[in-house]
């Protein structure tokens, strides 16, 4: 199967001015007296993996979706590719969510649609000019990507928890994303589910070059080879650094996710 | 702050979120891009599908209709009228009402669950995420579909339900086709269709916004997508019989009653 560049319609594509892909400044984020995110700072640079660990509730998945700018920020700065995401406008907004992708972490694949036609919806709703047959073979080179051909006209119903969420990374995948913004990958599936969606994702990775941002407090996710490791706790970026590092941290709050 | 005020001050929240939504669907509705190719498929859903149940209940209704009437008529000797009673009865107020309390319950509960669930399970974000406005593929499309295919529903029920009525006139006497519905249409004029017809619309249009506002804002996991899809039948309910009073004032006020 041959491999199909996408051509999206994008006005300009912003200039990067180092390695960075993603960056976050002093950010704020509240719900009425619950402040979720504050001071929250983080960079992203290209090919990279990091993991945002934290506890339930602490506010990770607020924070993916303000950078994704599916919730607006109270305060800060969030810039992914060039882009600023709080001063954007619908259009642009959509030209950088071409260049990042989101699996979420109920897979949110579409009920009323078969497995083919999930795939398709992004494609087509982001204008992006593919003759049919293209997109078929974009269809069947991003189902290949995680195995799961066979399942092209099949409804979500039909899969298995495991299935569904590689179809939501093959949806993820196939504008071929800079970014992909991962919202808890491995909840809802067992130890060798999870285990084997962590090895795609890592072999996505090496395959595409894409930088990566998880947001897990699964430890299989934090041994991710080479990942930065961001502790989130109370809001702010409490600790950083890689894996052998944080386990051994001085700091209780810290060395308890890993214990 | 007591049970009273709490319960006034959600009041007037859902009221002013009910507002902005339907403000929002007036801004969104005839800007680019459209969303034909969802409006159709839910035009085929909404109409279409419920056409049997439309059908079958507005062809009951037409027949106990006339066999309840027709005692209460031969008693005053004006069995004769029955036809036209019973055609103006269901052109006016009985088809329209009862078809869109029909179309409540099914089209409205499943548009509020689809939504809901839709809420929920995180496919609206996803829907924005891939370029998509959820409001107007979602919320737009749906709402025209109701606004546009009620009316038809309520055309179509209602013939169905004089043929209801015919085979009622028939258990007890004998009347020729030709004759029942020349009856009908004799006695029927244009401020018995007309603003009957018209109040359709919005008997549509209030389902489809009911449903739609109640499951784009469904919270709570599943149980709220479960009262997501009742709230939606029993608002747009209540709905149908305000826009039909309002609709009964006006017409009385412009004389057409």
């Amino acid at each position: 199967m041959t491999a199909v560049s996408i051509i999206p319609v994008l006005a300009s594509i912003p200039e990067l001015p180092d390695s960075t892909v993603l960056s976050i400044e002093h950010l704020y984020k509240s719900f009425g007296d619950n402040h979720v995110l504050q001071d929250f700072n983080l960079k992203l640079h290209k090919g990279e993996n990091v993991v945002v660990l934290g506890k339930s509730g602490s506010g990770k998945s607020v924070l993916i979706k303000c950078i994704i700018g599916l919730l607006s920020v109270d305060r800060g700065d969030i810039e992914v590719l060039g882009y600023k995401v709080p001063e954007l406008d619908h259009e642009k907004i959509d030209q950088l969510r071409v260049r990042v992708g989101f699996l979420f972490q109920s897979n949110a694949l579409y009920d009323s649609m078969t497995v083919r036609e999930n795939l398709e919806f992004p494609l087509r709703r982001h204008w992006i000019q593919v003759k049919a047959r293209e997109v078929e073979e974009m269809v069947m080179s991003a189902l290949e990507d995680v195995g799961l051909s066979h399942t092209v006209d099949m409804m979500p119903s039909e899969l298995s928890g495991g299935m569904r969420k590689r179809i939501a990374l093959a949806r993820t995948l196939i504008l071929k994303p800079e970014i992909i913004l991962y919202d808890e990958p491995t909840t809802g599936l067992d130890p060798i589910t999870g285990k084997e969606i962590i090895d795609l994702m890592v072999e996505i990775q090496k395959k595409y070059a894409t930088s990566s941002l998880i947001i897990s407090h699964d430890m299989n996710c934090v041994k991710i080879e080479n990942a930065r490791i961001v502790v989130l706790i109370e809001g702010k970026c409490y600790a950083e650094g890689r894996y052998e590092e944080l386990k051994n941290h001085p700091e209780y709050r810290v060395k308890q996710f890993f214990e | 702050m007591n049970r009273e005020t709490t319960a006034l001050k959600t009041f007037l929240d859902e009221a002013g979120q009910l507002t902005r939504f339907v403000f929002r669907f007036f801004r969104e509705w005839y800007r680019p891009r459209y969303e034909f190719r969802e409006f159709f498929r839910q035009c085929f859903i909404i109409g279409y599908r419920s056409l049997p149940l439309v059908g079958l209940t507005g062809f009951i209704m037409g027949l106990v209709l006339t066999m309840q009437l027709r005692p209460s008529l031969v008693e005053y000797g004006v069995e004769s009228q029955l036809p036209a009673m019973v055609g103006i009865a269901i052109i006016r107020e009985i088809g329209p009402v009862i078809t869109a309390l029909i179309f409540a319950g099914k089209i409205g509960s499943s548009i509020g669950a689809e939504l809901g669930s839709m809420k929920v399970s995180e496919q609206i974000d996803a829907m924005e995420v891939s370029g998509t406005n959820p409001f107007k593929y979602l919320v737009v499309s749906r709402v025209l579909a109701t606004t546009f295919m009620l009316p038809i529903l309520v055309l179509m029920g209602d013939a169905i339900s004089l043929y209801g009525s015919y085979l009622g006139v028939n258990i007890r006497s004998v009347t020729s086709f030709s004759l029942y519905w020349t009856q009908i249409f004799d006695n029927l004029t244009f401020s018995d269709v007309i603003p009957s017809f018209l109040k359709t619309f919005f008997f549509g249009f209030a389902v489809g916004l009911i449903g739609c506002f109640k499951g784009y804002y469904s919270n709570k996991g599943t149980e709220g997508v479960g009262r997501s899809a009742n709230s939606a039948v029993v608002v747009s309910s209540v709905l149908i019989f305000i826009i039909d009073l309002l609709a009964v004032q006006i017409t009385d006020i412009m004389g057409y009653n």
